[in-house]
C-alpha cells in the first residue's frame, strides 16, 4: 500500500456505500439522489457551476488572507503587552461568541450587496482561531531561547522576528487548518442569506425549485474546495516548518 | 576584571525572601579561567546570570572592568546547560545569529562561524539542522555561537552536563586548547570535580543555602593539560581528593 491510497480507498468506498444505499432501498432523487444524478447534474451546467466555485473560492480565499494577516497582528499586539490582552481578550471572546449566522443579514444593511459583506463574514468566522493559536505559540517561547534573546540584547522587533515568530508558527498553522475550513462554512452562510452569486446561492436556488441534484452538485464542489483548501494549508506547514513535525515526538 | 564586593540576591517567594547568594566576595583577573562547583542549589547559575546581567544583585556591587553590570554587555556571553538553538536554522545559522542580531558584517564572519565549526569537528554538518545533530554536536555548535563574537568574557553554567563521559572529556579539551589559543576570562560552572581541575587556573568552592565563597583553590598543574595517564597525574588526583572532601563536608 503506497501512502495515497488508503485516503482514495476510503473516499471510493464512502461514495459506493452511498451509491449502493440508493439502489437497494429505492430512494428516490428528490430526497437522496446517487452519485451519477449528480454527475448529471453537474454536466447539464458545468459553466455555471464552476462560476459559483470560484465566486465562493474567491470570497474564501480574501476573507481567510485578511483573517490570517489580522489574526497575526491582533497576536503579536495581545501578547506584547499584557494589559492590552487583558483588556481586549474578553471583548474578542464575546464578539466571538456572537452567531455569525445571525450577522449576516446585518452586515449586507452595512456593508450593501456585493462581496464586501460576504468577505467581512469570512474574516469574523475565522479570524478567532488564528488569534487564539498564534497567541499560544507566541507565549511558548522556551525560557533558555527568551534568556538568549535577553543576553544578546535583541531589541524587541529582532525577538519577535528571530524568534518569537518562527517558533509559533507550528501552532500558528493547527489554527489555520481550523479557520481554513471554516472561512468555506463562512462563505456559504454569508451567500445562503444573499443569494447573489456562489455554492451557497446554488444550493437555496436549487432547493426552492426541487433540484435536489443540482443542490448536491454544489454541496460536492464545496466538500471537494474545503477538502482542497484544507490540504493546500498543510502543504504550506510541510514547506515552511519541516522542523515541527523533527522535534516533536 | 570582574570584582564582586558584597554581592547578595533575594528572591521573593510565596514563604517570603529566598537568598541565593549571600555576601560574596570575589575576584576574576582577565583571562583567567574559574571553575565554580558546589552543591546543587547553592546558587552557581544565580552568579552567572548576575555577570551576565541577567539578573541584578540585591546587594553589594558587581563590576567588569569597574562598570557596574546593570544588563548584558556585548562582550559578555552566557552558555546555558541546554544547547538552545532555533530548530529552523543549520548549524552555520545558529552560529551567526549573534552577528545578524548586534548587525557586524555578516561575509565576514560566516568564514568565522565555519572556522570555528570545523574546529570542534563539525565540517560537514554546516548545513545540519539541530534535530539531525547528536546532543554533543549540539552543544558545539552554541559553543561556537558563544565564541563568534569574540566575547572577553564567557561564562559556562554546566555546558556539559547533559553528554556522556565520554564526549565530556573531548569537549573540555577542546574547550582548554580554544582558551591557550584565544583567552578570554571564563567563569565555568561544573560539577565534575576532574573537569574543573583539567580546566581552571582556580577552583571557587560554593556553599549552600545561603551560597557564599567557602573556599578558592589555586591549580597549579602546568598546561595544556589532560585527563588519564600523565606526568601530573598525583597532583591533580590530590587537588580533586581535596575539592571532593569539601564538598562533601557541607
Ligand atoms: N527565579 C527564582 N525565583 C525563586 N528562587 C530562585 C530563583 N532562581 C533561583 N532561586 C533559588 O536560588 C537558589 C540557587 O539557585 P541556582 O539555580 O543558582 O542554583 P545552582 O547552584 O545553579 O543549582 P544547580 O546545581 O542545581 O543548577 C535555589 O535555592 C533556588 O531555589
Ligand atoms: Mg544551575
Amino acid at each position: 500500500m503506497n501512502r495515497w491510497s488508503p485516503p482514495v480507498l476510503g473516499t471510493l468506498g464512502a461514495v459506493a456505500l452511498w451509491w449502493g444505499a440508493t439502489a437497494v432501498f429505492g430512494i428516490r432523487p428528490l430526497f437522496l439522489p446517487a452519485p451519477p444524478d449528480i454527475v448529471a447534474a453537474f454536466r447539464a451546467q458545468p459553466g455555471y457551476l464552476m462560476r459559483a466555485a470560484g465566486a465562493t473560492l474567491g470570497v474564501t480565499a480574501a476573507g481567510f488572507a485578511i483573517a490570517v494577516v489580522t489574526g497575526l497582528l491582533v497576536a503579536v499586539a495581545l501578547t506584547a503587552s499584557r494589559t492590552l490582552e487583558r483588556a481586549a481578550l474578553p471583548v474578542l471572546v464575546a464578539l466571538n461568541s456572537v452567531p455569525k449566522v445571525a450577522i449576516a443579514p446585518l452586515l449586507v444593511v452595512w456593508l450593501g450587496f456585493g462581496s464586501q459583506p460576504k468577505i467581512v463574514l469570512v474574516l469574523l468566522i475565522c479570524v478567532f482561531p488564528v488569534v487564539v493559536a498564534t497567541m499560544a505559540g507566541l507565549t511558548s517561547t522556551p525560557a533558555e531561547l527568551g534568556e538568549l534573546g535577553r543576553s544578546l540584547s535583541a531589541s524587541g522587533w529582532q525577538t519577535y522576528v528571530k524568534i518569537r515568530l518562527p517558533w509559533a508558527l507550528p501552532q500558528m498553522f493547527t489554527g489555520l487548518k481550523v479557520a481554513v475550513s471554516l472561512a468555506v462554512i463562512g462563505a456559504v452562510v454569508a451567500e445562503i442569506s444573499q443569494p447573489g452569486g456562489g455554492l451557497g446561492a446554488v444550493v437555496v436556488l436549487s432547493g426552492m425549485s426541487f433540484d435536489t441534484p443540482l443542490a448536491f452538485a454544489a454541496i460536492v464542489l464545496l466538500a471537494l474546495l474545503s477538502t482542497a483548501l484544507f490540504y493546500l494549508v498543510v502543504g504550506l506547514e510541510r514547506l515552511l516548518v519541516p522542523w515541527a513535525r523533527a522535534i516533536s515526538g | 576584571m570582574i570584582r564582586l564586593k558584597g554581592v547578595s540576591r533575594t528572591f521573593p517567594t510565596r514563604d517570603g525572601e529566598v537568598a541565593a547568594l549571600r555576601d560574596l566576595d570575589l575576584d576574576i583577573a582577565e583571562n583567567q579561567f574559574v571553575a565554580v562547583v558546589g552543591r546543587s542549589g547553592c546558587g552557581k547559575s544565580t552568579l552567572l546570570r548576575l555577570i551576565a546581567g541577567l539578573l541584578e544583585p540585591t546587594g553589594g556591587a558587581l563590576t567588569i572592568d569597574g562598570a557596574p553590570v546593570g544588563r548584558p554587555r556585548q562582550d559578555v556571553v552566557l552558555m546555558h546547560q541546554l544547547p538552545a538553538l532555533l530548530p529552523w536554522r543549520t548549524a552555520l545559522g545558529n552560529v551567526m545569529l549573534p552577528v545578524e542580531i548586534r548587525r557586524l558584517p555578516r561575509d565576514e564572519y560566516r568564514a568565522r562561524a565555519a572556522d570555528l565549526l570545523d574546529s570542534v569537528g563539525l565540517a560537514g554538518f554546516h548545513q545540519r539542522h539541530p534535530y539531525e545533530l547528536s546532543g554533543g554536536m549540539q552543544q558545539r555548535v552554541a559553543l561556537c555561537r558563544a565564541l563568534i563574537q569574540r566575547p572577553r568574557v564567557l561564562l559556562m553554567d554546566e555546558p556539559f552536563s547533559a553528554l556522556d563521559a565520554l564526549t565530556r572529556e573531548e569537549l573540555a579539551t577542546q574547550l582548554q586548547a580554544m582558551h591557550l589559543a584565544a583567552p578570554a576570562t571564563t567563569v565555568f560552572v561544573t560539577h565534575s570535580i576532574p573537569e574543573a581541575v583539567l580546566l581552571a587556573d582556580r577552583v571557587v568552592v560554593l556553599g549552600t543555602r545561603p551560597g557564599r565563597v567557602r573556599r578558592v583553590l589555586d591549580v597549579g598543574i602546568p598546561r595544556p593539560r589532560s585527563f588519564g595517564p600523565n606526568a601530573y597525574v598525583a597532583r591533580a588526583a590530590e587537588y580533586v581528593a581535596e575539592l571532593h572532601d569539601l564538598l562533601l563536608e557541607e
